[in-house]
């Protein structure tokens, strides 16, 4: 099937997800879509594939304009969609999630399914039971099952959200070549991916989102650099640093393993210094929120140890409170659902983040700190503002005046995120403050020139993969963003000798 | 439409008249006078003195009970297990009683050390179901209904096994206790005992001050709130989850306390009146604020007491009090939800 965008636009808020994008991909073609994190990929998926309505723009398929409104009129008219985590029902049996989705009769009927199922699973040659329990199948299995659904139900055009995350080299190696056979069949398939190797191998052409916009397309064979440029854009020019001289040890990652849902990191060394910016970059989900977690306490490692202080302090198997108090703070990206609460006043905040002394709040005393607090940080918001009501510019500086004084170690999820410009200078001063009076810093980030401007060392994680310390200066644009899509690793190793 | 008072107070006269208009239909269809039936539950709560003694000796247990939720509310938590927890408080209360009835010490001691009981018995019930919660990863929901049950069977196989009456068991309950040994009675009044009014409305102010003025209470609310931001500022979450069960479990066995030695001054199988589902009702229906759980609870009371005039007078069934608290908080609860639609509505399209 011809599956043509014009012009789609959709805004979240002041957000322009999507900003008039158009292109066309005929049939029996693999089109990859590459961009960072927040690009716009997964927006415009989730339009074409009728889990959101364009603002404006529209969809035609093979010539025909088309209205989409819902996943079950997408599937109607040919397009089904592989989500990053399969939708499926983890407690049904194999088969009871492929019938799911089919209309037609109060009663399923299973006999006849289950000899389409056997069938279509032989052609792409799958092995999996029709009687046994989706959650018991593996990531991989589980798109399989995916897969053989949607083409089951019809699907001419199959969308497929970041595949390769948390499956096996086997399993990406045969779902490639079932993708290419669908293909050769004339499916038209669009390959969502941050990971430039997969779309190298496997797409016939490639288009790059950045912001939102289509920044360009490209046919193989591949240029890597160009590549990574349109997806990260034109290199800043940097400011060289202060050399820092090595401060005392704050956190010692030691030989560190660590068991997320689908990410696993082994054997990570990472001693942070007094005074030190260290930022973790990478694609969302390549296990660089496992491992900032980690160093609050809020994961366990499954092997190895974190040591706090010069002292060496072991605090494996310790919960966060016991971090926090001895000068961890942890500052996650989703403010109002894990870092502050919504429906409590400014006021009620700062009441809570410092030392309780008594029974009784002091509410005049209370007053005159949240006061005091929101002029110094600049808050735009009253002691009695809700923190729902504020910007999310001032509900970041809200969470560093909620931080104690001294703090030994900060950890930042996406520190600017979503800010203007004025609040992004505001918020890395202040952190910049603190890094001044010995505190060090570890923060995410996906935006690349934010990783190089503030960081001293610089940690890039892939699919669970850490590169060992890079330092910032001798980094460029164009090197990160080849090691944050999976390319250039093996040049690391002799890289890591010489620093 | 702006979030503002008089939109608030607006819905929530709105919701009162829509179920009064609902329950005058109900009147309706079972044949009854509505207006009839209106002033003879107006009269059998405020009518004599007497209706009014036992509007404030239902007020009681109720305030008590709400006064308990409140505080697991306030945490976010569903005590449903209420109703256990005052039976076992009548259960610790009556055991108390008998083990120290003929001591021969001093009545008012007596009385103090079987309420005491009482709350330790409403606070173990009540830690129980904290306890499912915390380290069993079972919803206070259904782990309180499991353990309302457990606590009527409890309560029943004392009532007809080692507690029963001297010959036959029976309905009616465990043996009244001697006169000496009950609850204080007003001067002039059959059944009004003014120390447990006293406790109820320091109770209920001590759960406004707590929840309104203290560190601790503010922490309960920020974990009510938002468990995960209360917890990445420092506030131990299930810790305060369990402390705020054993608060309400005090609660409940001082209603629980207050019904064997003030009201019945004996076990009987449904010793606990309702008052734990009641208060859920009351609770939900003030919002969680405690600053008018006390009107609004002495209303509930009232409803009960007046309309057992309905069948005495009428031939109609009492539970038309029922009826009328239930689609009275059902209107609040829905006016609540349309209003934060409208206003939601409203900012998006200004």
């Amino acid at each position: 099937m011809h599956v043509e965008l014009r012009g789609i636009t959709k805004c979240f808020g002041a957000l322009r997800a999507n900003d008039a994008i158009s292109f066309s991909v005929p049939p029996s073609t693999i089109q990859g879509i590459l961009g960072e994190n927040g690009a716009g990929k997964s927006t415009l998926m989730k339009i074409l594939s009728g889990f959101y309505f364009p603002d404006s723009g529209d969809i035609l398929l093979d010539g025909k304009k088309v209205k989409i409104s819902a996943p079950a009129d997408a599937i109607r008219h040919g397009i089904g969609m592989l989500h990053q985590d399969p939708l499926d029902f983890p407690p049904l049996k194999v088969i009871d999630d492929f019938i799911l989705g089919k209309k037609g009769g109060m009663l399923p009927k299973r006999r006849a399914a289950i000899k389409d199922f056997k069938e279509l699973a032989a052609r792409f040659d799958f092995s999996i039971d029709p009687d046994s329990y989706v959650d018991t199948l593996t990531v991989g299995e589980r798109q399989q099952l995916e897969i053989l659904r949607l083409l089951w139900l019809g699907a001419q055009v199959l969308i497929l959200d970041e595949p390769t995350t948390g499956i096996s080299l086997p399993q990406k190696e045969k779902l490639f070549a079932t993708l290419k056979k669908l293909a050769a069949e004339g499916m038209t398939i669009l390959f969502v991916s941050h990971k430039l190797e997969d779309v190298e191998a496997l797409c016939d052409r490639a288009a790059v989102l950045r912001q939102g916009k289509l920044i360009g397309t490209m046919d193989p064979p591949f240029d890597t650099k160009a590549l990574v440029e349109m997806m990260f854009g034109k290199e800043m020019p940097q400011e060289p640093k202060a050399q820092l001289s090595a401060g005392l040890t704050v956190l010692n990652a030691k030989h560190v393993d660590l068991d997320g849902i689908r990410i696993q990191i082994k054997g990570l060394d990472l001693e942070v210094r007094a005074g030190e910016v260290i930022g973790l970059a990478g694609m969302e989900g390549s296990g660089q929120t496992l491992f900032l977690s980690a160093c609050a306490g809020l994961a366990q490692p499954v092997g190895g140890a974190f040591c706090l202080d010069e002292e060496e302090k072991d605090m494996t198997g310790h919960t966060y409170l016991e971090y926090r108090k001895r000068g961890v703070a942890d500052l996650p990206a989703a403010r109002l659902e894990q870092a502050l609460i919504p429906g409590l006043s400014l006021t009620e905040h700062f009441i809570l983040s410092e030392e309780m002394r008594g029974l009784f709040i002091d509410r005049k005393k209370s007053e005159e700190l949240a006061k005091r607090r929101i002029s110094l940080y600049n808050i735009k918001g009253r002691p009695d503002s809700s923190v729902e009501s504020l910007s999310g510019g001032n509900q970041q500086r809200a969470l560093l005046a909620l931080m104690r004084d001294p703090l030994k170690l900060i950890l930042v999820e996406h520190p600017t995120r979503g800010l203007d410009i004025e609040s992004t200078i505001y918020i890395w001063g202040k952190l910049k403050e603190r890094c001044a009076r010995g505190t060090a810093i570890v923060f995410i980030s996906s935006d690349l020139d934010e990783i190089l401007k503030y960081s001293d060392r610089v940690l890039v994680f892939f699919a669970g993969k850490v590169t060992p310390p890079l330092d910032a200066n001798s980094l460029s644009v164009e090197r990160l963003g080849a090691l944050i899509g999976g390319k250039d690793w093996d040049t690391l190793e002799t890289e890591a000798a010489h620093a | 439409m702006r979030d503002t008072r008089s939109t608030r107070i607006l819905f929530q006269i709105g919701a009162i008249i829509f179920a009064l208009f609902i329950t005058t239909i109900v009147l309706f269809a079972a044949n009854a006078q509505p207006f009839a039936a209106y002033k003879y539950i107006a009269l059998g709560a405020v009518g004599s003195w007497d209706v009014i003694s036992n509007v404030l000796v239902s007020w009681v247990p109720l305030l008590l009970a709400t006064s308990g939720l409140l505080v697991t509310f306030t945490v976010g938590l569903w005590n449903i297990g209420i109703e256990g927890q005052i039976t076992l408080g009548a259960i610790f209360t009556t055991w108390a009683m008998r083990l120290l009835e003929t001591s021969g010490w001093n009545p008012t001691l007596i009385l103090v050390i079987a309420m005491a009981a009482g709350m330790l018995g409403g606070t173990l019930w009540a830690l129980l179901a904290g306890a499912l919660k915390t380290f069993g990863g079972v919803n206070e929901i259904f782990g309180g209904l499991g353990l309302n049950f457990v606590a009527t069977a409890l309560n029943i196989w004392l009532i007809f096994g080692p507690w029963k009456r001297p010959g036959v068991a029976s309905m009616s309950g465990t043996l009244p206790f001697d006169r000496s040994l009950w609850m204080p009675i007003a001067a002039g009044s059959s059944r009004l005992t003014p120390a447990t009014i006293v406790i109820a409305i320091v109770g209920i102010l001590a759960v406004y001050a707590m929840i309104e003025g203290t560190y601790f209470g503010l922490k309960l609310k920020a974990v009510g709130k938002n468990p995960k931001s209360a917890y990445i500022l420092g506030i131990p979450t299930w810790q305060h989850m369990m402390l705020s069960f054993a608060i309400c479990g005090v609660f409940a066995g001082l209603a629980g306390g207050v019904q064997v030695t003030a009201v019945y001054h004996r076990l009987i199988p449904s010793i606990s009146s309702g008052y734990g589902y009641l208060g859920l009702m009351v609770a939900m229906l003030v919002g969680y604020r405690a600053s008018i759980a006390a009107p609004v609870a002495l209303f509930f009371a009232a409803l009960n007491v007046g309309s057992i005039q309905l069948p005495i007078i009428l031939k109609l069934d009492s539970s038309l009090a029922g009826v009328l608290q239930g689609t009275l908080v059902l209107f609040v609860i829905l006016g609540q939800g349309v209003r934060a639609k409208l206003l939601k509505k409203s900012k998006v399209t200004p």
